[in-house]
């Protein structure tokens, strides 16, 4: 085959481009729903972490109010 | 630490890509014979050659998991799967787009490198479905390095057997006996080559260091809750790591 005039051409290759450039974005934009979903555990684990800490606090220091009866 | 390196990497990769591209678009020539399609040559054939390379890395990989146990390599394994596959996938959509500007059809089955590249994407593509039939994550691991031993030592020995046949169809531009590609035509190759083998690296420490950090969050929920009781894992594919 002839080869073909640069404007049939150009889609041609703008296309083959195109594809693998939507390719890599969609892979990315998967990447980044994995990532948000690590931030958001990553936040409810710091809650938890915050929670226990609060807890075992007030825990010390009702033990610390306590009367001792020695 | 998979992220080790990663920000240097992502960099290495958006330059090397940038200038590969800028390569392809002002410095190589226009081919004498097929014209601007042949730019084209510079996306499709490192992309062929980065998703070939990343089966046997995976073969490679599952080599290791097989001989040292580690779980880590066959993550590895499967994420060098994986995203060859995906590369795959373009490789064959380039290739067509290609096929149908030079030769006028989308595809030619009487044409063995592109018959023999379809054989290799159709054979990894069971890679998945083969994972998924086998619940025990250890027994799922063995297997799957088997198969990307396996799969992995085809790879090779399918790309000499298209070399040894002699089309009349498919460009050989590396011959070392014919001339091969002019020299500008093969700088720019290399580059594409090189932004291509970076691109795969890249996407690859991303996808374990994602699985890692996923890891050790659920790790972390059950130091930090062992009481909760954690809904049972969905049966999945991708190995996890711990």
């Amino acid at each position: 085959m002839p080869a073909l005039p640069l404007d049939e051409a150009g889609k041609y290759v703008a296309g083959a481009y195109i594809v693998f450039l939507t390719l890599i974005l969609i892979y990315v934009d998967i990447m980044a729903a994995k990532l948000q979903r690590i931030e958001r555990e990553l936040g409810e684990l710091a809650e938890i972490a915050e929670q226990k800490r609060s807890g075992e606090q007030s825990e010390s220091e009702a033990e610390e109010k306590a009367p001792s009866h020695v | 630490m998979y992220s080790k390196g990663l920000r240097t990497l992502s960099i290495a990769t958006v330059v090397t890509t940038v200038a590969a591209l800028s390569l392809v678009a002002f410095y190589a020539p226009l081919d004498a014979d097929q014209g601007f399609i042949q730019k084209i040559f510079y996306l499709h054939v490192p992309l062929a050659i980065v998703a070939l390379i990343g089966f046997v890395v995976g073969g490679i990989y599952g080599i290791l998991h097989l001989r040292t146990g580690r779980r880590e390599f066959d993550a590895r394994s499967y994420v060098a799967i994986h995203l060859s596959v995906i590369f795959g996938v373009a490789v064959l959509v380039t290739g067509s787009i290609w096929a149908k500007a030079s030769w006028g059809h989308w595809w030619v089955w009487d044409e063995p490198t592109l018959v023999s590249f379809l054989i290799v994407f159709l054979m990894y593509a069971t890679y998945y479905p083969f994972r998924y039939a086998i619940e025990d994550p250890e027994r799922q691991a063995r297997y799957a390095s088997v198969f990307a031993i396996t799969a992995g030592a085809f790879v090779p020995l399918n790309f000499m057997a298209v070399r040894l046949a002699q089309s009349l169809v498919h460009p050989r531009v590396f011959a070392a006996t014919t001339g091969g590609l002019p020299n500008s035509m093969l700088l720019t190759f290399l580059v594409s080559l090189l932004a291509m083998a970076l691109i795969w690296t890249t996407l690859v420490k991303f996808e374990l260091t994602a699985k890692s950090a996923s890891g050790k969050l659920s790790r972390l929920r059950r130091a930090l809750d062992p009481d909760d009781e954690m809904p049972s894992p969905a049966p999945s594919i991708a190995p996890r790591l711990s």
